[in-house]
């Protein structure tokens, strides 16, 4: 393996990602971390001189809607998604305040 | 303040949030109405439910078009969307769909006034992206709660390069920046209620420098004042740092307005690195020349032009179309009330003068006004017929303002009219001749203040309804002839 993920990185992607690590879990992502590099590494290899690089898999655009209001009073539906419910609201822990 | 020895410059860039007119959301078909119970506005696209789709609104992406033209931007041929990924809870996708790489307007300029003299202010870039929902802390229980009505409520971020030297040119740049948007129907521009909202990236440097110093980014700044207060403040927080030999650290900062006092908002925990990358659920959008050109056909009288035609065709002066043209609202009242009464001075005096008094008092804005032109007009009529004089078309004014009331009706129903008539006047001043002796007496001794005593004694007796010039003319006469 030619790619090396430092302490500091794969704390770092934690932090991002919010995730909590153990030491071991850290140990087993930074090895998952560097295969994918690797793998990137090979594709690298390839000489992609002269392609237009791709910026959609499908070769469509403008796919459009009109402006016009198609949906309507979801609420109930939508919360009984909600892991907590306060009145008409999601409640989730205190960010603000 | 010591600044007495180093002078600085103060170098402000702008990132302003824009909220699109549209009737839906920007990838789903939610109402954008304000004012919405909490989450009435949602379906699994907005709230980030696994397995959703966006589609992206048209009108979106026309509005985006016209403002970006309007304010000298080229138009990305083709343009994408990215995902910016962040986590907070008013952020269901822990995602927020914009534009990085390729955004939809580039390399525009907005042209202001600084010290009466015109200053370009570059634009970088301008994209189209997602609002986020609202959150509300909630006392009782020490939690948050989270409405998604404002989920995917369309928004443009207008990205200035760091052009503006003063809070005076902040002002103006957005103030021009608010009349382009509106007059082409693509936002109201409320700051109050947030469909318009700006970002002040500001640094100071020595004056002379032509090096850049390090900026913050301060956020939650929603009326002009408070923009210009927080301006004063920032520049005066980072001159004593750069004075007491402390570096300034790049960092966002939440402006109170209250406590006027910025303080940083996001520590080093939460690092912002967004990791963009192409959002797959969208395709390109790829603008042609003749859509541009669809756009610009469709494009309405601009501020400019409509200024340089009122002067022409209602032949009314330069700063009264200034003013008259500084809202599209106000503008289009005007035209529909002077082409009613064919009076385009007296109807815009009255926007001039009592109109905007009445806003400024009720704290209002222009789109707040409920009055129709047709009442105005009728107003103008009234009073240039002599049928009410002009205190009491203040009066009449003032309930058009508040309950766009028929002023004929309103004349009618509470007796307001002028009274012309000589014999009932007569006799009211006979009577205030004879009550007021030591006035009387002042005036034919050469007090020519007098009279307008006796004048407002009459038109009290009279209930306001007389012609207060027939009043002092009659009065001056009467006390001229009278021997006592």
């Amino acid at each position: 393996m030619s790619n090396k993920i430092s302490d500091e990185t794969i704390e770092y992607v934690g932090i991002l990602s919010k995730l909590e690590l153990s030491g071991e879990e850290k140990e087993d992502a930074k090895a998952d971390m560097e295969k994918m590099l690797d793998y990137i590494d090979i594709l690298n290899e390839l000489d992609t001189d002269g392609i237009e690089p791709m910026s959609h898999v499908f070769p469509v655009n403008n796919v459009f809607r009109e402006d016009v209001v198609t949906n309507g009073d979801n609420r109930e539906k939508i919360l009984e998604n909600a892991p907590l419910r306060k009145d008409d609201s999601f409640e989730v822990p205190k960010t603000i305040g | 303040m010591n600044n007495m020895g180093k002078q600085y410059e103060t170098v402000i860039g702008l990132e302003v949030h824009v909220e699109l007119a549209t009737k839906t959301k920007i990838f789903c078909g939610c109402s954008t109405a304000f004012g919405g119970a909490p989450n009435t506005h949602t379906c699994p696209v907005c709230t980030g439910q696994p397995g959703s789709l966006p589609v992206l609104n048209k009108q979106v992406v026309e509005y985006a078009m016209a403002i970006g033209l309007a304010t000298n931007c080229e138009i990305t041929r083709v343009s994408k969307f990215d995902r910016k990924n962040y986590f907070y809870p008013d952020n269901p996708q822990n995602y927020q769909i914009s534009q990085l790489y390729l955004p939809i307007a580039r390399n525009g300029y907005v042209e202001i006034e600084s010290g009466g003299v015109p200053k370009k202010v570059r634009i970088h870039e301008m994209h189209m992206e997602e609002d986020a929902g609202k959150l509300i802390h909630d006392e009782w229980d020490d939690t948050t709660l989270v409405d998604y009505n404002r989920s995917g409520i369309p928004l443009v971020e207008i990205v200035s390069e760091p052009d503006m030297r003063s809070a005076d040119e902040v002002i103006s740049y957005l103030e021009k920046l608010r009349t382009i948007i509106q007059y082409l129907g693509a936002s109201d521009c409320k700051l109050q209620e947030g469909s318009m909202r700006a970002d002040v990236n500001l640094s100071v440097r020595e004056a002379g420098s032509t090096q850049f110093g390090t900026r913050t980014e301060m956020k939650n700044l929603n009326s002009f004042k408070a923009i210009a207060r927080a301006i004063d403040g920032e520049r005066n927080r980072q001159i004593e740092l750069l004075e007491a030999g402390k570096p300034v650290i790049q960092e966002t900062r939440r402006w109170d307005d209250n406590k006027e006092h910025s303080y940083a908002m996001r520590s080093k925990e939460d690092a912002q690195d967004y990791r963009y990358f192409p959002e797959p659920d969208l395709v390109p959008i790829v603008i042609s020349e003749e859509w541009i050109k669809e756009i610009k056909a469709k494009q309405p009288e601009l501020r400019s032009e409509k200024l340089e035609r009122y002067k022409r065709e209602y032949d009314i002066p330069q700063y009264d179309a200034e003013i008259i043209t500084d809202s599209r609202i106000i503008a289009d009242i005007f035209e529909s009330a002077a082409a009613l009464c064919g009076k385009p001075k007296k109807v815009s005096n009255w926007l001039m003068v009592e109109t905007l008094r009445l806003l400024k008092e009720h704290n209002m804005e222009p789109q707040d006004i409920r009055f129709s032109p047709g009442n105005l007009a009728k107003l103008v009529d009234l009073t240039e017929a002599g049928t009410i004089n002009s205190s009491v078309a203040k009066e009449v004014f003032e309930k058009i303002f508040a309950d766009n009331t028929d002023p004929e009706r309103y004349v009618e129903e509470n007796g307001l009219k002028t009274v012309n008539d000589e014999g009932a006047l007569k006799s009211v001043i006979e009577k205030i001749i004879a009550d007021n002796p030591q006035s009387v007496a002042d005036y034919k001794g050469g007090k020519e203040k007098a009279i307008g005593f006796l004048v407002g004694q009459a038109m009290k007796a009279m209930k306001g309804k007389a012609n207060p010039q027939m009043v002092s003319q009659m009065l001056k006469q009467a006390v001229t002839e009278s021997d006592s």
